[in-house]
């Protein structure tokens, strides 16, 4: 059977519209009636990604593909990359500059979250070329 | 599927068919059929917007007829403490409540009262632990539906209480019966609503059993022989009825609720769009540092009730006033008190009146239709199919409610490029009618200087 794809352009700088595409897939999602604990887990990981390009990369571009068995969603920017994804990976660290924290983001809980609402992560990144975050969900 | 019943309804023979109430409703269950409005009865919330908005006055809220008091020996009125914002220098609400018993109720009892009694409950709930936070009001009926129908992830969050009218309509009947030794059905208990979506919960309750209640009659319909009544009692008349404090009173409110339960960490939203987004970052985890979320329907909290005649915010300010003489609360619950018998006692079961079908593979299948035929609508969403949005549209093609044609856009395909409608002419032809009018309109400026 045909999986669903979808496909959204996540403009930078604009954190009104950072969580638009989260936000629709979960509509979708919920038409389809994905159960509400893989619905929650896409929400969470998606829109951290979706933050993260908006505060790091000046936007990406993220395309989701449902098929019966799992999301999987893939987040690409042509913004900085990661010098050290080790510790980018690392709870609580953050490189977000102070003008984003006062907004309440870079808690440095990013990438942490998008990998344990994840069932599978791959981040391809290299300085100054971009950044490509591979995700799946299973549904169960 | 369920027996849904509603409050809200329509009058066929007012209804035009125009696009208000459904461009308005929150949750998509209006749509226009053969030129008159049509409630999609598994999606209606009973939140009274389309009430509010409907230019024709179509939309109506089933209440009681004020005969309905004869049928019982004994009457019992619950007043909403959004009945206090109603009136115009009041500073005594014994002149409300004396005025209601003048009307021909045998006694009053607040929900302001049971409202502290709720208060005093969720406190200890919260001090105990046992709740998953953030802890979602349960208090707004038309919350509560909404979240079983489009967020029922959430349903864990909702605090398991009775409701203040409730709790009041128990209270006030036991009460009754001790007193005067009478049977249940000789007891008539009738709320005075602000909305219809209270009005649904009393008679068709989602968490426990209903029958409490007999029935509501609408603020705005007892309003002006209240207010007659009220005007001809002299001050050594009124009996001295009021026993509910700041707390309970406050609940009239949005901010009233979590204001009572004396913690810092909560957020009071009201507003049905508010409420929607900040039941969207709730879903998603975002206001987990919270304690507690105060959610209301209508602007304002009850005192914006479509069936309230002031406006929310003179009526709040006048409780503000009003709250001024009382004391902070006059109940509570004794200590060893068990909240089980104040808990629900069925649980809120989802209702995802979204999902296109209960087989996935199903479901995607029509979410690929749905996305190509929303692809091919012109966008505009203008709503003369009758449907709010072309996704809308789109969605009840799908489910096979509506055909292609509905929109007149795409009946008009095929047509010759000129009598077609604007999106759906080629780019070529557009742009060239634009330039010559704004041709047209240069000379046409010039020659008039």
């Amino acid at each position: 059977m045909e999986s669903i794809k979808l496909h959204y352009d996540v403009p930078g700088d604009d954190f009104t519209r950072a969580g638009a595409a989260s936000g629709d897939v979960k509509r979708t999602l919920k038409q389809l009636g994905i159960s509400p604990s893989v619905i929650r887990n896409v929400a969470v990981a998606m829109y951290e990604g979706e933050i993260n390009m908006v505060i790091h990369a000046g936007g990406g571009e993220i395309d989701v593909e449902i098929d019966e068995n799992k999301i999987s969603m893939t987040l690409s920017d042509h913004g900085p990359g990661i010098e050290n994804v080790e510790l980018a990976m690392k709870e609580g660290y953050s490189t977000a500059p102070d003008n984003i924290r006062c907004l309440g983001f870079g808690a440095g809980m990013g990438l942490p979250n998008i990998k344990k609402y994840t069932d599978d992560f791959v981040i391809e990144t290299e300085v100054g070329v971009g950044t490509t975050l591979r995700l799946k969900v299973n549904i169960t | 599927m369920e027996n849904i019943f509603h409050s809200v309804r329509l009058d066929d023979e007012k209804c035009r068919g125009c696009t208000n109430c459904i461009k308005r409703c929150p949750t998509q269950a209006i749509r226009v059929r053969n030129k008159k409005a049509y409630i999609i009865s598994d999606r209606c919330i009973d939140c009274g917007e389309c009430i509010r908005v409907c230019p024709h006055h179509a939309k109506y809220a089933v209440s009681e007829h004020f005969n309905e008091l004869v049928k019982y020996k004994y009457r019992i009125a619950l007043p909403a403490p959004s009945l206090y914002g109603q009136f115009n220098n009041l500073d005594n609400v014994d002149y409300v409540l004396t005025g209601l018993k003048r009307m021909g109720f045998d006694e009053v009892f607040e929900v302001s009262k049971a409202a502290e009694l709720v208060s005093d409950a969720s406190r200890r709930m919260l001090e105990n632990g046992e709740l998953q936070r953030p802890v979602i009001s349960s208090a707004c009926p038309a919350v509560l539906r909404l979240i079983r129908t489009r967020f029922p992830n959430l349903i864990k969050n909702i605090l398991p209480l009775f409701t203040p009218v409730d709790l009041a309509a128990r209270l006030a009947r036991k009460a009754a019966k001790k007193k005067n030794g009478l049977e249940n059905k000789d007891i008539g208990v009738f709320f005075i609503s602000p909305c219809p979506a209270k009005r649904t919960a009393i008679t068709n309750p989602l968490c426990y059993d209903g029958g409490i209640i007999n029935g509501a009659f609408a603020i705005k319909d007892i309003y002006p022989v209240l207010v007659q009544t009220m005007d001809k009692l002299s001050p050594d008349e009124v009996e001295p009825l009021g026993d509910s404090g700041i707390i309970g009173v406050g609940w009239a409110s949005s901010g009233g609720e979590a204001a009572g339960l004396l913690k810092e960490r909560y957020l009071a939203a009201d507003g049905i769009e508010n409420v929607i987004n900040v039941l969207e970052e709730l879903e998603d985890e975002k206001l987990n540092d919270l304690d507690f979320i105060e959610l209301n329907c209508c602007t304002g909290g009850c005192v914006g009730g479509v069936l309230t005649v002031e406006n929310p915010y003179v009526a709040k300010a006048r409780i503000q006033r009003l709250r001024k003489f009382m004391p902070v609360s006059c109940n509570r619950l004794p200590h060893d008190f068990h909240i089980d018998l104040m808990g629900w006692t069925h649980e809120l079961t989802p209702s995802p009146a979204m999902k296109l079908a209960d087989n996935v593979i199903k479901a995607m299948r029509m979410m690929s239709e749905l996305k190509r035929i929303e692809d091919e609508l012109p966008g505009l969403d203008c709503g003369i199919c009758g449907a709010p949005s072309c996704r809308a549209l789109a969605d009840d093609i799908v489910r096979g409610y509506a055909e292609e044609n509905d929109c007149i856009f795409w009946a008009a395909r095929g047509s010759s490029e000129e009598s077609l409608p604007a999106p759906f002419r080629k780019k070529e032809v557009v742009s060239e009618k634009a330039e010559t009018t704004s041709n047209d309109f240069e000379e046409n400026f010039l020659k008039d200087e």
